[in-house]
């Protein structure tokens, strides 16, 4: 019997790779250089440029559900969330600004699934967590979705007249509805100086109204391309252009008040879901449904792409781990699999496997990849590709991929058309070094071998078929060392020896179909497990042919680690999933966790660490060599993660400075970093640490001296800057203890007022000044002069306070 | 074609489902709307011009038939007088009373692309193929050459003045002028750019101009754009790129914040003048809606206060409701499709079977085919012998036929356009049919406006001048004139409806005024007036056991007039009372002819383009709440359960776009149907147009 303990470990599930970057509309800041996007309950930046992720604005506990740039400082972005609160960040530091909590402000958007649009006052305050109080109902029974809400011209006169909100009931159109035509709303946008709404509508026609306030005489004028409902449309700044975008994946480019004239971008991938635009026009970005966003100029040139990790409808290959690059390999595109950087959270490309157009429209069968294994080396790739899921005509091919050197990437090798007479259930390869042989078992009864031909054309041919009393085969997989093959037929488990294909043995351990197969690994590589769907969980010894142990488990998924001997098993018992992890020689887990998630799970991989952790913890160390992660059905990617881990990603998220990655010129190199150290010389100004300025200065003639001439600024700015780092402070050349206690209080001051910037440098100018006073005075003297610097630094700070 | 005899589900009848009439609309070339009396004239390009009742559904009052080689370009009102001019270089006016022309003068500047008249109704300009613009003024009772504007090197296709009267603007090729009235001088001359690529050495045609009070000039030209002008610089505001094809036709709404244009592609764009910015007053002319209701070019449009109409070569005058004007929706706010005209060119001999269509330039008359046996209800019967055209009648002369009629008997057809009547007399022994012209013919009889026999073909009835009935005997011998009837008093507008009584006692007339007028036979005297309805007549008809004048007007609906007695009859009075059902009220054809069933008193029967309907004047009426259209769920009930859900109407939408629709004295009827579908296959080919997906 397996035993269970639950261990008071809880660990932390952390939610990684790829959350959805294309469920809000992404914005880009007002100088261009950014594109924040929410994405779970990050906030991610990029770079419009490298299409580089620089970091990301963590806080938010929840699905982060909407952002809008601070209307008042470009450099703030105020984001909302399911967890209830509004935050305002400076987005180039990272750092939060102000948390708000069950509050909104009138330019962010916040909702709840199906609540009301509801707009709320900012309180203005200092303090860092506010509770917003003043909220006022806009608008209720509208969508959730972002495109149907829009803001017109002069919201920032508080005017309620031009909050124009999607309702279908707003403008009634009861004379078109009646005729069954489709022409429900699906999106809204304002035109930003005329009082205009575009409206998009389920049957790819856009409309422009106008002399909306008018409940008869508005009018508006119709224009249709797109042939399936309009996704989203938006005006640019200037008002000039109109753009929309729908299934089609075509960004479409209106005129405004043109008619008819419109410029096309086609191919851009998945349909599109959002449009946005730069507050200059220059940039658009379109976020589509495979989980991309591309940015594109405004003279229509795509200029760059930022893929996460693409998510359709359901992943019907396995997650799979590419024995080369470490990369998560998974369906991406539709007839492609992708492949996604985990470590770096990161889409790597895309391998086209079916090879043809696929064509974005609703309702069309087209091929899709629905297998996919890779060998152990990572040199080959099978692939099964299937149209006609749905129909009675199936359709699919078997194709094998060669890795390519040279081109360092994947080329077909073999397409095999009729590799079975029904349906390919699933397949895999031996894992011996020496040949490479694939199995795949289909529904027609037979499992097939293929081997790699004896001729120098090394194309792909079938080697065996066997068959075993024309029962359906429901799993295969081979034994570590390759010279096991365990097919599984319905009830039965039949082990066969590849080398001269004779059936050695056959296992039963009715009742209930077996489900999942997997030989154990290293030590425990005389086991073979296997799951059946009445509930069990078994495990055989294969040297006694007998069965080890057994337990009443409902297993939706069993997981072998590679790398050592544990096997993870993901439950679903009463609507949610349990994890367990043990070693097939002992019926007891190393490590359970209940309720993971509310969902089932019928997707995981093991992928090796890049270097081993050295956990001694025992519940922990079946992490040590690779992490689990594991898909649910909502496609969720979720993993485990040790404390340890977690400390790692807060540290380094912190260590990165975003100056560092956007823009990093000689110019930058020499004057930012060298004002920066001013700075820390000026507000640390640190007596004790009475060393000379040699060091620093010799850094700023290092610079001088490495960068080339014709991007150095003038001399005289450089003179002035190369004389003041050879010179030595004149502050703290005093060794005394009133002047440690002073300073220290000093620094007291500094770090209240470390959140104003300006208030320090006005301090600084009056310590300046002190300081050359204090060489004359006497110590009483001193004394009072504190004194009265206090109580005039209070003053002074209220007044600055009250400037602005 | 072919004559399938099948018996309707509804009723017993057998019926005759000709459709053998090759009736061909004629294109719509020009459009005309007076605002103050609510009418719209429409020029075919036959040369025919129709007044069309604007707040009265539609209903075709007044056609004027044309000539041949008498082409229309253009139609304008000035008041009440209707003006147009055409190709052959005359102007002309029509007597609307009379249903005529009343005169045609020779403009002497070569064919004339288009007329205007001022809103003061003082004037009238031309424009010529010449190249001048001419000026007539407009007298009491003729229109008298005035002058000259200067004269240009090419034609003038569209003319428009402004409302002030002091200018005109013109479209020309490649260019447009603005003249000042007083002087004759042209102001500006503006050009128009030629298309691009290969179309640039094409000559852009100015096709429509419209000139707006505040002094914007707003052109549609061949290039397939709109353009904005403004007469005090003589420079272009604005352009719209409405279509790649032609833009044929302007028309600016009366009070200037709406304008639409018809193209070529069959589209009408209506442009508004609103403000961008709420509440502020600066407005531009934006591109609003789009109206597909043509398959051909459209010739003309005209944008009346609750709608816009458009027609064109494809025959049809659409009428689109602009529902941002209309207070209410009602049945009269309802896009109308007008196909045929609101009146019958169909003819039946009953008691021979013989058939008379009307055709713009002859007559054909068809004897319908036989069948036998009995099929089970809805199927079609198998034709024992085929119809058969006996006759094929030319008309003499250019001018195009008004009216005709065949006696019931089919021994006598009469014929009438706008200058003669001929009458003949068909002899048809076994296969041999000839036909004699009746030579000597009573001096009342040059013209007719609508011709009737008696139900015993001895006498004919001829609608002439002031709203007066000649009564002509006619015989084997000749015809003989008997006498005049006049009514006591009213309008003098032309009689559009005669209905004569089977018993030969009573002959009822309806003139365009709404006026009904009842004679008695006997004594040759007016019997009686029906009080006037605010809606014309479309059909009538006396009941041959009654006496009761039964009278369909154009809102739908109906009254029972007693002659006898000179008053509504119970029924009608409960008809009145109760208010018909609404998706009878809805209908947006009228109904074009009134029959009833000798063998059922209590039937009558009706029908317009899209139905056949028999009213049971002894059932309920129905009320909104009832199913109206209910012959699909009567057949499913049992026989009690019918009595209970039946109510007067039955309709029967069996047959489509029919022409006419008669019942024969041996219990048949005859539907003749003209297919639209038909009808679209004979119109010359459209511009092709790259649509998606084909």
């Amino acid at each position: 019997m397996l035993y269970i303990y639950i261990y008071i470990y809880i660990y932390n599930i952390v939610r990684c790779g790829g959350s959805k970057v294309n469920l809000r509309p992404p914005i880009i800041s007002t100088d261009s250089r950014f594109l924040l996007c929410a994405s779970g309950d990050l906030v991610k930046v990029y770079s419009t440029r490298t299409e580089e992720w620089l970091h990301s604005l963590q806080g938010h506990t929840n699905q982060v559900t909407g952002i809008a740039l601070n209307p008042a400082n470009h450099l703030q972005v105020y984001s909302c969330s399911v967890d209830g609160t509004v935050k305002l960040w400076d987005f180039i530091d990272g750092i939060l600004i102000k948390a708000a909590y069950e509050c909104n402000c009138l330019s962010v958007i916040y909702q709840k699934i199906n609540s009301p649009l509801v707009a709320v006052h900012l309180p203005k305050s200092a303090e860092q967590e506010v509770e917003a109080k003043e909220m006022s109902v806009v608008s209720s029974h509208i969508s959730s979705n972002p495109s149907c809400t829009a803001f017109g011209r002069g919201v920032r006169a508080h005017s309620p007249l031009h909050i124009m909100t999607f309702e279908p009931c707003f403008f009634s159109l009861k004379a078109t509805d009646k005729k069954g035509a489709k022409n429900a709303f699906t999106c809204i946008a304002c035109h930003p100086t005329d009082d205009c709404i575009a409206t998009g509508h389920e049957d790819g026609k856009i409309r422009l109204w106008r002399n909306f306030i008018h409940k008869k005489e508005y009018t508006y004028s119709t224009q249709h391309w797109h042939h399936n409902a309009v996704n989203t449309l938006c005006f640019t700044p200037e008002g000039t252009h109109l753009l929309s975008g729908g299934i089609e994946s075509v960004l479409v480019q209106w005129q405004y008040g043109a008619g008819n004239r419109k410029e096309f971008l086609p191919r851009l991938g998945g349909s599109i879901l959002h449009i946005s635009v730069s507050s200059d026009g220059q940039l658009f970005c379109t976020s589509h449904s495979d989980n991309k966003i591309t940015v594109i100029e405004s003279s229509f040139k795509v200029c760059g792409v930022i893929q996460g990790l693409v998510k359709g409808d359901g992943v019907l290959t396995d997650l799979m781990i590419d024995p080369r690059s470490k990369a998560l390999v998974l369906n991406g595109k539709p007839g492609h699999l992708q492949f996604y950087s985990l470590l770096r959270d990161k889409h790597l490309y895309n391998l086209d496997i079916v090879q043809q157009e696929y064509i974005y429209e609703a309702g069309l069968d087209q091929f899709e990849v629905v297998k996919a294994a890779f060998d152990i080396k990572g040199s080959w790739l099978a692939t099964v590709e299937e149209r006609g899921q749905k129909s009675s005509d199936l359709e699919f091919f078997l194709k094998l991929w060669a890795f390519d050197e040279r081109t360092q990437s994947f080329v077909l090798n073999t397409t095999i058309t009729a590799a079975h007479t029904d349906r390919i259930i699933s397949m895999c390869f031996s894992s011996s070094k020496e040949t490479t042989m694939l199995v795949t078992i289909a529904e027609d009864g037979q499992f097939k071998a293929w081997c790699q031909g004896a001729d120098d054309q090394n194309f792909w041919s079938c080697d065996f078929v066997g068959s075993y009393h024309n029962l359906k085969p429901t799993n295969c997989s081979f034994s570590a060392d390759s010279s096991l093959l365990a097919v599984s037929f319905q009830e039965v488990i039949t082990i066969w020896s590849p080398e001269t294909w004779e059936m050695l043995t056959t296992l039963c351990q009715p009742p209930g179909v077996i489900r999942d197969l997997c030989f154990g690994r290293l030590s425990c590589s005389k086991y073979l497990l296997g799951t059946t769907t009445r509930n069990l969980l078994c495990c055989w010894n294969l040297l006694t042919c007998a069965l080890e142990w057994s337990s009443s488990v409902e297993v939706s998924k069993l997981q072998p680690d590679p790398l050592s001997e544990n096997v993870a098993a993901f439950s679903y018992q009463s609507k949610h999933t349990d994890v367990f992890v043990f070693k097939p020689s002992e019926p007891r887990p190393l490590f359970t966790n209940k309720n993971v998630c509310s969902e089932k799970v019928h997707r995981a991989v093991f992928v090796p660490r890049e270097e081993p952790l050295n956990n001694c913890d025992e519940s922990s160390q079946w992490l040590n060599r690779s992490q689990l992660y594991f898909l649910t059905q909502n496609m969720d990617l979720l993993t485990f993660s040790t404390a340890t881990e977690e400390d790692r990603i807060l540290s380094s998220s912190k260590q990165l400075v975003i100056d560092d990655s956007v823009a990093v010129t000689p110019f930058y190199l020499l004057l930012g970093k060298h004002g920066q150290q001013q700075q820390k010389l000026n507000t640390q100004s640190h007596p004790a640490a009475d060393k000379p300025q040699q060091p620093q200065g010799s850094v700023t003639i290092k610079e001088l001296l490495h960068t080339p001439a014709h991007v150095l600024p003038a001399a005289s700015v450089l003179c002035s800057m190369f004389v003041n780092s050879l010179l030595i402070s004149n502050t703290g050349v005093q060794q005394d203890p009133l002047r440690e206690e002073m300073d220290s209080e000093k620094e007291e001051e500094d770090s209240e007022e470390e959140m104003e910037a300006c208030d320090s440098q006005q301090e600084l100018r009056v310590q300046g000044s002190v300081d050359e006073v204090t060489l004359k005075l006497s110590k009483a003297q001193e004394r009072e002069l504190k004194r009265v610097r206090k109580t005039d630094f209070s003053w002074m700070a209220g007044l600055i306070d009250s400037k602005p | 074609m072919m004559s399938t005899d099948l018996r309707s589900a509804m009723g017993e009848f057998k019926v005759h489902r000709v459709r053998f009439f090759d009736y061909m609309p004629s294109g719509i070339r020009a459009l005309a709307f007076n605002q103050d009396t609510e009418r719209m004239a429409v020029a075919r390009m036959d040369g025919s011009v129709e007044v069309f009742h604007c707040s009265d559904r539609f209903f075709q009052e007044k056609i004027i038939p044309g000539r041949e080689q008498f082409g229309i370009e253009g139609l304008s009102w000035v008041g009440e007088r209707l003006f147009s001019a055409g190709l052959n270089g005359g102007i002309t006016e029509y007597d609307l009373t009379n249903q005529k022309v009343k005169y045609t003068i020779d403009a002497y500047g070569g064919p004339i692309w288009t007329i205007a008249g001022n809103q003061q109704g003082t004037h009238l300009a031309v424009g010529c193929e010449d190249g001048t613009v001419k000026l007539f003024e407009v007298n009491e009772d003729n229109i008298q050459f005035e002058r000259n504007l200067d004269r240009q090197k090419s034609r003038i296709v569209s003319l428009s003045w402004h409302p002030s009267g002091s200018k005109i603007a013109a479209g020309m090729m490649d260019m447009i002028q603005v003249f000042n009235v007083e002087t004759g001088h042209s102001m500006h001359r503006m050009l128009a750019d030629r298309g691009v690529g290969t179309s640039r050495s094409k000559e852009c045609v100015v096709w429509s101009v419209v000139y707006l009070s505040d002094g914007t000039i707003i052109t549609g030209d061949s290039v397939g754009m709109v353009k904005l002008w403004d007469d005090q610089t003589g420079t272009l505001i604005k352009s719209h790129n409405v279509t790649k094809c032609d833009v044929l036709a302007l028309s600016v709404s009366q009070n200037e914040d709406s304008l639409v244009a018809g193209t070529s592609e069959g589209i009408v764009v209506q442009f508004q003048f609103v403000s961008m910015v709420l509440g502020k007053d600066d407005k531009e002319w934006v591109r609003t809606r789009t109206f597909r209701n043509h398959t051909h070019d459209i010739r003309a449009v005209a944008e009346i206060t609750t709608a816009v109409v458009s027609g064109g070569m494809d025959a049809q005058l659409v009428v689109r409701p602009l529902l941002d004007k209309i207070e209410e929706r009602s049945a009269a706010s309802a896009l109308r499709k007008i196909h045929f005209p609101h009146r019958r060119l169909v003819a039946c001999a009953r008691k021979s079977g013989l058939m008379l269509f009307q055709y713009p330039g002859h007559l054909e008359l068809w004897r319908l085919g036989e069948s036998e046996g009995k099929g089970i209800p809805g199927s079609s019967l198998f034709v024992k012998r085929n119809p058969e055209k006996l006759l094929h009648l030319k008309v003499k002369g250019e001018d195009h036929i008004r009216c005709s009629a065949v006696s019931p008997c089919g021994e006598w057809i009469v014929y009438s356009t706008a200058s003669t009547l001929r009458l003949y007399r068909l002899h048809c022994d076994n296969n041999n049919i000839s036909i004699t012209k009746i030579s000597k013919l009573p001096k009342v009889l040059s013209s007719a406006n609508q011709l009737c026999f008696s139900s015993d073909s001895s006498h004919l009835f001829s609608a002439s001048a002031q709203s007066s009935v000649h009564l002509v005997s006619i015989s084997q011998s000749g015809c003989k004139f008997v006498g005049t009837l006049k009514p006591k008093s009213g309008s003098h507008q032309a009689i559009h409806l005669l209905a004569a009584s089977e018993d030969g006692k009573w002959v009822a007339s309806a003139n365009s005024d709404h006026e009904v007028h009842i004679y008695n036979l006997q004594t040759r005297k007016a019997h009686c007036t029906v009080p006037i309805y605010s809606s014309a007549v479309t059909a009538m008809g006396i009941h041959p056991a009654t006496n009761c004048l039964f009278m369909m007007h154009a809102d739908q609906q109906m009254f029972e007039y007693s002659i006898e007695q000179k008053q509504y009859t119970d029924w009608s009075r409960t008809v009145q009372r109760k208010g018909l059902h609404r998706l009878w009220v809805e209908r947006d054809t009228p109904c074009l002819n009134v029959m009833f069933n000798p063998q059922n008193p209590s039937h009558v029967i009706l029908h317009d383009m899209y139905m056949l309907c028999i009213i049971d004047q002894s059932l309920p009426l129905p009320d909104d709440k009832t199913q109206f259209y209910n012959q699909l769920t009567l057949k499913s009930l049992t026989e009690e359960q019918r009595k209970s859900h039946s109510h007067a109407f039955k309709v029967c939408k069996t047959f489509k776009d029919i022409l006419c629709v008669e019942l024969m004295p041996d219990q048949s009827l005859v539907v003749v149907e003209r297919p639209l579908e038909d009808i679209a296959t004979q119109l010359p080919a459209p511009i092709k147009q790259k649509k998606f997906a084909t």
